[in-house]
Order: structure tokens, then C-alpha cells, then sequence
């Protein structure tokens, strides 16, 4: 089964890649931008076919790998 | 005084910490990160680098590798042990010393000699140094220190800021700090002192004719302390 998560910084946390995303789009005439925040994205094929065990596992990998939860934050956005 | 230096898939700069342990009079061995036993050793040194090509986050993998447990359980029981560089980066995520190292403020690769402001000399790394302002030499590209307001009140408390950015004079502020950390920290201990995490490098530092002596004068001045 396919999980994946999405990994973001946390709001107070500087993003220096973000902002120059932010400003190159700005240059390029999209003027509607308020904010870019830049993340992760992962898409992991575990060997578990129940949908919250699945979920579960990938939540712990979050917690122990994928993101540090310091200036991270993390989100399983679907299961497949 | 015995040494031992990790080496890490990735790790560049094992070998200089090497030569300047072992010119310093420390007996060295060289550890490879899939071991899991630690030698006998008086301080565990995590050397810079780029373990892992620095994948996913710096020192992230590094940080979950063989050797780590035993690294982790040494310091645990009160055993030094320092990261440079790439080796703060593990020991941050490693939790041994609380923050993260953010991408450079600027987003530049930054390689070059700077000061750092030596403030706390309650700990073994530290203890009876003469100089309060040594040369050390950067080249990271994650050393931007960040940590919440929560754990900053909770290190300034327990006095874990071992070293800022200064001038040369040992000022700090914001047109010195190289790379955008907080307060300008350049390197961190952990509660109980004995886990020192910093980006300078001083292995680079030992050779007047090559570069300059403070290196030198802080790896003599950690020998004695050990002893």
C-alpha cells in the first residue's frame, strides 16, 4: 500500500529557499503570491494492506526519520 | 588519552582530526560507522563532513547508524564527545544537543576563517583556556543554529552556549554572524556539558605555517583537561 507524506517547516521558522522562490515568481509577474513555503514530499510503498496500520507506521516514520520535529512539521495526505 | 574519530560514508574531514589529535599526544583510532563496539576512549570526536551526501537533512542518516547507539549510551553515562561541522549536524539530530542546523541564511556555501568568542569555560573543552577569542575556520552550508524560544531560555539558563561569532575583537553582533544563527552561537553543550556540538573547525587550526595556532592551543588545552 501507498502512503505519502508531506513535510513542511514550521511557521516560525525561517525559509530563505521559500522567499527567493517567492521573489522569482514575483520577477516573473505571478503578483498574486502572499507566501512560498518550500517542503517534502515522500511516497512510501509499505508492505501492509490495512489502510491505518499503513498510516501508522508511516506516522512513526515521520516522528523517528522524515521529519525533526524541531522546525517540522509532517502530514499523511493519502493512502492508496 | 585515548581518541576515537567516526568515519561516516560521507566523512571528510576524519582524517585531519586525526593528524591533530594524534599531534597533540592523543593514542587515536579510527572507527567505522557499521562497527558497534566503541573502543576504550577518553573523547568520541564526530568529524565534518558530508555524511550520507547529506540526504534528507544533514547528519540525519549518519544519526541513525550502528556506532550511533554506542555513541549515544557513551555520552549518556558521562563520556565526551564532540561534533565539528557535519558532526554537530549528527549531533543534533541525534538529540545529544538540542536545536537544528538550518540552510545558511544567505544560501551560500560559506568557506572562510572566522573568530568565536569563548564565554563559558565551565566544561572540560573549554576549562583554563588562556584566549577568549580564537581563529577557527567555517566551510558548511547548513550551520544557520536554530532552536525555539523555549529551548533558547532553557540553554541560556543552563549556560550551554560554548562559542559565538565575533569580530576579532570578541564583539557580537549581527554584521559578524556568518551564517544568520541565533545569537550568533557557534557551537552548543548539552545540559550535563560533556557533548560539545560546534561548526568551526579547529583540526584546520594547527599549523602556523598553513593557517594559524588556535587549533592547537585549544587541542592542548583539552588534552590537559582530560588528563
Amino acid at each position: 500500500m501507498k502512503v505519502s507524506a508531506v513535510i513542511t517547516l514550521k511557521k516560525d521558522v525561517l525559509d530563505p529557499q521559500g522567499k527567493v522562490i517567492h521573489e522569482t515568481l514575483d520577477g516573473m509577474g505571478f503578483n498574486s503570491v502572499n507566501e512560498v513555503r518550500q517542503g517534502k514530499y515522500f511516497e512510501i510503498d509499505v508492505k501492509e494492506n490495512d489502510p491505518k496500520k499503513a498510516k501508522d507506521l508511516v506516522e512513526d516514520m515521520c516522528k523517528k526519520l522524515l521529519a525533526n520535529l524541531v522546525i517540522e512539521n509532517y502530514k499523511i495526505i493519502e493512502t492508496q | 588519552m585515548k581518541s576515537s574519530v567516526i568515519t561516516f560514508p560521507g566523512s571528510n574531514c576524519d582524517r585531519d582530526m586525526d593528524v591533530a589529535l594524534t599531534k597533540f599526544g592523543f593514542k587515536n583510532k579510527m572507527v567505522w560507522h557499521n562497527d558497534q563496539e566503541l573502543p576504550k576512549s577518553d573523547l568520541i570526536v564526530l568529524p565534518g563532513g558530508f555524511s550520507y551526501g547529506d540526504y534528507l537533512r544533514c547528519g540525519s542518516m549518519a544519526s541513525k547508524s550502528k556506532i550511533m547507539h554506542s555513541v549515544i549510551n557513551f555520552a549518556k553515562s558521562g563520556g565526551l564527545v564532540m561534533g565539528i561541522c557535519n558532526g554537530f549536524q549528527i549531533l543534533v539530530e541525534s538529540g545529544l544537543v538540542p536545536g537544528v542546523l538550518l540552510r545558511n541564511k544567505y544560501l551560500q556555501f560559506i568557506c572562510k576563517n572566522i573568530h568565536v568568542k569563548v564565554d563559558n569555560k565551565e566544561n572540560t573543552f573549554f576549562k583554563n583556556l588562556d584566549k577568549k577569542v580564537l581563529e577557527f575556520h567555517i566551510a558548511h552550508n547548513e550551520g544557520n543554529y536554530f532552536c525555539t524560544n523555549d529551548q533558547l531560555k532553557e540553554i541560556e539558563d543552563n549556560n550551554q552556549i560554548a562559542i559565538y561569532y565575533c569580530d576579532q575583537n570578541g564583539n557580537t553582533n549581527d554584521q559578524i554572524n556568518p551564517n544568520g544563527s541565533i545569537k550568533n552561537i557557534a557551537g552548543i553543550l548539552n545540559k550535563e556539558k560533556n557533548v560539545l556540538g560546534m561548526m568551526p573547525h579547529p583540526e584546520r587550526m594547527i599549523d602556523q605555517s598553513l593557517s594559524g595556532e588556535d587549533g592547537s592551543i585549544f587541542f592542548k588545552n583539552l588534552l590537559n583537561n582530560i588528563k
